[in-house]
């Protein structure tokens, strides 16, 4: 069988799990520094359901497609080390602010530019949003079928893809012509670890930004070696509708933000009177920490 | 026309839990607009299931009855919504946070180009001033989610586009039937016109229903057990405060040593780490192999009874006492002050 094209959607995004108890300011807000960007944990997921197809299907080639800021091409650089053959980053200032919806018709026409593909995976949530949006709106823009919830892919065929979702109470096997779009959930399994030899090969591997703003001069490298080039799309690349970009491309606006408070304070002692266990129950859903 | 609509969830001839809860939730948002509760049910033999809707205030019921709609798949699913959302131009339109709602909803924002907001906790109505534009939007959805990983909670809004949707899950919003004899129509669609055949691309092969895996590492509140509390039966105590929050159980070594829970569970040095919004230890000393894998827990609550454990030492809130007489205090404090 000939080798898939495949797209793996991925995000940075700051570690919300690692919320601990600096990770708040004195007044109540997020502490953005305090809180390192990562590889979208479900994405890594979707990169390894991506390389196992892979595994399965030689000769299929697997591009990392992100949109953000251009240090989002850390992600990039680390889904190369872990097995993946190139990396499109699509940044623009024109896509700040974008909801759910801005954000998949800008990746949707990004994915018309990058050519012929049979698959496109992506985690079924970021952590940042927890939407699980972007994946089904993707689908949609580009008029494929989706199938979310996947935790395994387990038949290949010419055309045809045929995996198992994990949903609350149970588990479908479904089968989709290709190409389609799937999502793929936390139970998936782990992805693999970094690979050293790719990790040499693909070190130096900049965005034309990035090489602009180095301060060590690699040229001779890239000369010789083109799959160090990131590729970089903008807005002049997507042929994009400008009204569908960014915050005016939005139809969600946030109209408001409140901060919950997860400061740590002396601890409150209490018994078993049922009155301060009113109390604290009261205060936990107040608070917005349960309920 | 400009209605509310609910998309109901419906297996086996069973509306879904969540469904029910929209409706309650749509009925009474539609009579603060002044406009009607309107349902859709897809789905396959569905006769007789309209009995279950309508009593929750509905006013029409749009029914598409298929052997070929059920189970659920995407897209003839969402091409019955983009069709019929065409059509009757809802002005808000909520679907459940399921895995269903989070599969149908963002297809069909996507094509309508209206604007979704997942898993809200909270649904009103209210004005918005855009100062900018000079514009002023009346009885607009006000849709409220915790956002940041639970370390926000943000308002969101639809100025322009139609319909507003939503998500909820289940169990955030109430259930009250209104009449059992609420008079609503049933208006049954042609389903040919508004599938092709080119909708049914994706086959469910095979489905069968199991228990849930456990996922500590993912829950935002965790309930977890140590020695302290004293058995295996001891440890159901801690099942129902975790079913009612919406929370995972967890166990120390020496529980999970003890046979008080499986292995699966164990949070500490040896087995998972966990960062959950909110920890309830009960009856763990808190031994620094245990604190290990909980101690970056943004709150923690520590029950025991003794009031020297050295878990108290890192607990915001420390109840002194015996789990089985505070746990279900606990319970019952959470129900009166949600619902």
């Amino acid at each position: 069988m000939k080798g898939l094209k495949i797209i793996v959607l991925a995000k940075q995004v700051p570690d919300t799990r690692n919320v601990g108890k600096d990770a708040m300011k004195a007044d109540g807000t997020v502490n953005r520094a305090a809180l390192p960007a990562i590889f979208n944990p479900e994405d890594l997921n979707a990169l390894e359901l991506a390389l196992r197809v892979k595994d399965t299907v030689p000769g299929s080639v697997i591009t990392i497609l992100t949109m953000g800021p251009g240090r989002a091409a850390e992600i990039i650089r680390e889904g190369l080390y872990r097995g993946a053959d190139s990396g499109v980053l699509l940044t623009d200032r024109a896509f700040a602010g974008s909801d759910t919806l801005a954000t998949s018709y800008a990746l949707a026409q990004a994915i018309k530019e990058m050519g012929h593909f049979d698959l496109i995976v992506a985690g079924r949530q970021a952590i940042d949003g927890d939407t699980a949006q972007v994946g089904p709106q993707v689908a949609e823009k580009l008029n494929l079928p989706q199938v979310t919830y996947v935790e395994e892919v387990l038949k290949v065929e010419k055309a045809a893809i045929t995996v198992r979702r994990r949903l609350d109470n149970g588990v479908e096997t479904v089968k989709s012509p290709m190409p389609m779009l799937l999502t793929v959930n936390s139970s998936a399994p782990d992805c693999r670890s970094r690979n050293v030899k790719m990790l040499m090969k693909y070190k130096h591997a900049r965005t034309i930004t990035e090489k602009q703003e180095a301060t060590e001069d690699y040229t001779h490298l890239y000369d010789n070696r083109p799959f160090l080039y990131i590729r970089e799309m903008t807005v002049a690349d997507i042929k994009a509708d400008a009204e569908q970009l960014g915050l005016t491309g939005s139809p969600t606006k946030v109209k408001k933000i409140d901060n919950v408070v997860l400061q740590a304070k002396d601890a409150k002692k209490l018994n078993t009177a049922d009155e301060g266990i009113n109390d604290l129950m009261k205060e936990l859903i107040e608070s917005h920490v349960i309920g | 026309m400009n209605n509310i609509f609910v998309y109901c969830e419906v297996e086996e001839g069973i509306v879904s839990e969540v469904s029910l809860e929209l409706l309650t939730k749509g009925r009474s948002l539609a009579s603060q607009l002044a406009c009607q509760l309107e349902a859709v049910l897809i789905g396959s033999g569905l006769k007789g299931v309209e009995k279950q809707i309508l009593p929750f205030g509905v006013d029409v019921l749009h029914i598409a009855d298929d052997a070929r709609l059920e189970p659920y798949t995407t897209l003839p699913h969402a091409a019955i919504l983009n069709k019929l959302f065409a059509e009757e131009k809802p002005q808000i339109a909520l679907m459940g946070a399921t895995p269903i709602g989070r599969d149908l909803g963002p297809r069909v924002s996507s094509a309508l180009h209206s604007g979704l907001t997942a898993d809200c906790t909270s649904l009103e109505i209210g004005d918005h001033e855009d100062k900018k534009a000079g514009m002023v939007y009346k009885d607009l959805l006000y849709q409220i989610r915790p956002a940041f990983g639970g370390n926000i909670i943000a308002t969101i809004i639809n100025p322009d586009c139609r319909p507003q949707m939503a998500t909820v899950r289940e169990g955030v919003m109430k259930k009250e039937k209104i009449n059992d004899s609420y008079p609503g129509t049933v208006k049954n669609l042609e389903v040919s016109k508004y599938v092709s055949d080119l909708d049914f691309a994706v086959q469910i092969i095979e489905r069968h229903t199991e228990k849930k895996k456990i996922n500590i590492k993912g829950a935002s509140i965790v309930v977890s057990g140590g020695y302290g509390v004293g058995s295996k039966e001891n440890f159901k105590l801690l099942y129902d405060l975790a079913a009612v929050l919406g929370a995972e159980v967890g166990a120390s070594r020496a529980a999970v040593d003890a046979g008080y829970a499986e292995h699966d569970r164990q949070i500490g040095q040896t087995g998972i780490t966990v960062r959950p919004k909110l920890y309830i230890a009960c009856g763990i000393s808190g031994q620094v192999q245990h604190r290990a894998g909980m101690e970056e827990s943004a709150q923690i609550i520590s029950i025991n009874s003794d009031p020297e454990a050295p878990i108290n030492s890192i607990a915001d809130y420390v109840i002194t006492g015996d789990i089985a007489e505070i746990i279900p205090k606990m319970i019952k404090y959470y129900k009166l002050n949600t619902k």
